[in-house]
């Protein structure tokens, strides 16, 4: 079976970058977008790095790390230190480049099923450390890449290639789950409102500490044609009914539910309180006080 | 330089501050019998020394985490015991695919499973070297000493870096856990990664410009811009699927180690030019050998002693050393069912015959034991 993953990388649409008058010139790698079109990780790459050019910060100054999956390879698609790392690693790989390097504005870009579910328990760590990365999910609540199959994000009743009579699993809801694990900044964006993602990134990278954001990125591939929900376009439309936009939603209230016809959008969680390499600063000087 | 005092400390104790000493600056691991000391010790000793210590969630984010902090460059390392390096496996496969520079200090105890947490074994000779799925070429070194344990540490960092490799030091449960009196000298050399040999526009993470076949390494935070990945890919880091892609890198990846052997390789042997019999063990179990073989000289018997410092690339040149001194039978003695055995008996073409005193114990054998089975095996 050929999947997207066995392709050769070396037949590329693009070799060129952007234009030297756009303003993303000389921050992407153009020939590594694998994505189907329609996809919206492209727009969760892009965002990202427009709010890196308007923070002023060039590659020297940030790096960017991914898992396994569709949005796993995205981390490609960037002119900065860029890590591909293993299936479900990409926040302990990037706590590690973080604690190694405090500088650095770190952000991990990855899917639900990398980061939720062989992932999970380092996100939930990840937040309780209060770590300072801005992990960035594209949930698109199945496994696109590996074929289609149930993801702990997956809604109850849907079909995929190993739910074949409807899943009988609950999701996760991925904002109450930042939120209650302890993470400083939550919020929630269809992956089509640009403006508020990249003014949520912004948010996250001013957040010192940790930062989580679920970017709704539907996948037409894989869950649109299972579900019968149709074509990229099709499928935007349909999430845009379920979108409700809500300010000041506690996080325990952000309802996820395709049965309910509502996905409910915005910033649940914006309480700053101090990193984890802020502390672990203090405590070189306490330690280094001590065997004075 | 006035030498230093030898001072009591354990084996765990001396592999943490060798680390320190070649400039491990990062220690990110679990707590497992009979390695949590190690843990312990980089707790309190790395942020004197500005270094960063953090304790994960589990093994599979302890050695994840290691490859991120020597990717911002910093010399990084964890510690873990059988159950521990089991969960490592995959990340072990992603140092090589990355060729990030790594220590991992493995402190043996009895198997499989959970077994005897507390106990010691040798029965991890293999794990070390076979782990993770894949070809490639796993340097392990294996101290009997707490000296050992401080002295191959800093060698271990010192390999990690020069070959841009993984490298294993592989004590056991005693080694690990008992006191020995240790000289934390710093009379050595440390070697640090080959930088970028060439400026940013030009830069290909994985682009080969040397006879050693190891690339120059870009770090985060720096003028260069890179993308590594754990898929297999060409010089300039993009995935490449490809089957001469995948042949080419496999073959870098362990030639580079491959070509290196003889850095690499590393034992001792005493009595070896009129033996006519040879006990060879390693680590912990080695240490009851001498004395042995003292006694079955004094009988007369021909026998000779070595003690594999380097596990892994397996040293070919002490069997070949046997070879050429016709050495007629090699005794293995070692605290598993049967590992190092096989590797020696790959070598029976060169004319002696193998023979074991392997036992999945956590006891190391004693002299009187050891001597017994000298004179068993060198009367038949």
């Amino acid at each position: 079976m050929t999947t997207l993953e066995d392709e050769d990388e070396s037949k590329t649409l693009f070799e060129e970058d952007f234009p030297e008058d756009h303003p993303l010139h000389g921050r992407l790698n153009l020939n590594r977008f694998i994505f189907c079109p329609g996809c919206l990780i492209g727009t969760a790459i892009t965002s990202i790095t427009s709010c890196l050019v308007d923070k002023g910060l060039s590659p020297k100054d940030y790096a960017i790390v991914s898992g396994i999956g569709c949005t796993g390879r995205s981390s490609g698609c960037f002119k900065a230190p860029a890590f591909h790392a293993t299936h479900g690693r990409a926040i302990p790989f990037a706590t590690g480049l973080k604690l190694a390097n405090p500088n650095l504005e770190v952000f991990v870009l990855s899917g639900d099923g990398d980061l939720f579910a062989i992932g999970g328990n380092h996100f939930i760590h990840a937040c309780r450390r209060n770590v300072e990365i801005n992990v960035i999910c594209n949930n698109n609540g199945i496994y696109g890449m590996t074929g289609g199959q149930v993801a702990p994000t997956t809604s109850i009743g849907d079909f995929t290639s190993t739910s074949p009579f409807g899943n009988i699993e609950p999701p996760f809801n991925l904002v109450s789950l930042a939120a209650a694990s302890g993470a400083s900044y939550v919020a929630r964006w269809p992956g089509y409102d640009t403006l508020r993602l990249k003014a949520s990134i912004m948010k996250a990278m001013d957040n010192p500490g940790f930062s989580f954001i679920e970017v709704l990125a539907p996948c037409f591939t894989q869950y649109g044609r299972k579900n019968k929900l149709g074509d990229a376009i099709q499928m935007l439309e349909w999430l845009k009914n379920l979108v409700e936009i809500r300010k000041g939603c506690p996080p325990h209230e952000a309802i996820y539910s395709h049965e309910m016809k509502k996905i409910i959008c915005g910033e649940f969680v914006n309480s700053p309180r101090e990193g984890f390499t802020q502390k672990l600063k203090k405590l070189n000087q306490l330690a280094q006080s001590k065997t004075k | 330089m006035s030498k230093p005092k030898a001072i009591l400390s354990t084996g765990n104790y001396a592999a943490a501050e060798g680390a320190i000493a070649v400039g491990c600056r990062y220690f990110g691991g679990y707590p497992i019998t009979p390695s949590s000391e190690i843990a312990h010790y980089m707790s309190r000793r790395l942020p004197q020394v500005g270094g960063t210590f953090i304790q994960m969630e589990d093994e599979l984010a302890s050695i994840v985490s290691v490859v991120g902090a020597s990717y911002a460059g910093v010399k990084a390392m964890t510690a873990t015991s059988g159950p521990g390096f089991s969960l490592m496996a995959e990340t072990i496969g992603l140092g090589f695919m990355l060729e990030a520079p790594m220590v991992i200090v493995t402190v043996m105890r009895g198997g499989p499973s959970t077994g005897q947490p507390t106990k010691a074994s040798q029965s991890d000779v293999m794990q070390t070297r076979y782990a993770s799925h894949g070809d490639y070429e796993m340097i392990v070194l294996a101290p009997a000493s707490v000296q050992e344990c401080y002295d191959f540490t800093i060698r271990a960092f010192n390999l990690a870096e020069k070959y841009r490799t993984p490298v294993v030091v592989a004590s056991d449960g005693i080694v690990g856990q008992m006191e020995e009196p240790v000289f934390y000298h710093s009379n050595f050399e440390v070697i640090n990664r080959k930088p970028p040999q060439v400026p940013p526009s030009d830069y290909k993470p994985f682009e080969i410009l040397d006879d050693d076949l190891i690339p120059g390494m870009a770090v985060a935070g720096s003028e260069y811009n890179f993308y590594v990945t754990g898929l297999t890919h060409d010089a300039t880091g993009s995935p490449d699927m490809r089957p001469e892609a995948q042949i080419n890198l496999n073959i870098r990846l362990c030639d580079k180690i491959r070509r290196a052997r003889h850095d690499l390789y590393d034992w001792e042997g005493f009595y070896l030019e009129d033996a006519d019999t040879i006990i060879l063990s390693y680590g912990i179990n080695s240490r009851g050998n001498p004395e042995a073989v003292k006694r079955a000289r004094d009988k007369g018997y021909k026998i000779g002693y070595a003690r594999l410092k380097t596990l892994w690339p397996f040293p070919e040149d002490l069997m070949e050393k046997f070879g050429n001194l016709g050495i007629r039978k090699v005794i293995v003695s070692e605290m598993n069912y049967g590992m190092v055995i096989r590797e020696v008996e790959r070598f029976r073409h060169l004319g002696f015959s193998v023979s074991g005193i392997c036992i999945p114990t956590t006891i190391p054998f004693s002299p009187s034991f050891i001597y017994e089975e000298i004179i068993k095996e060198m009367k038949k």
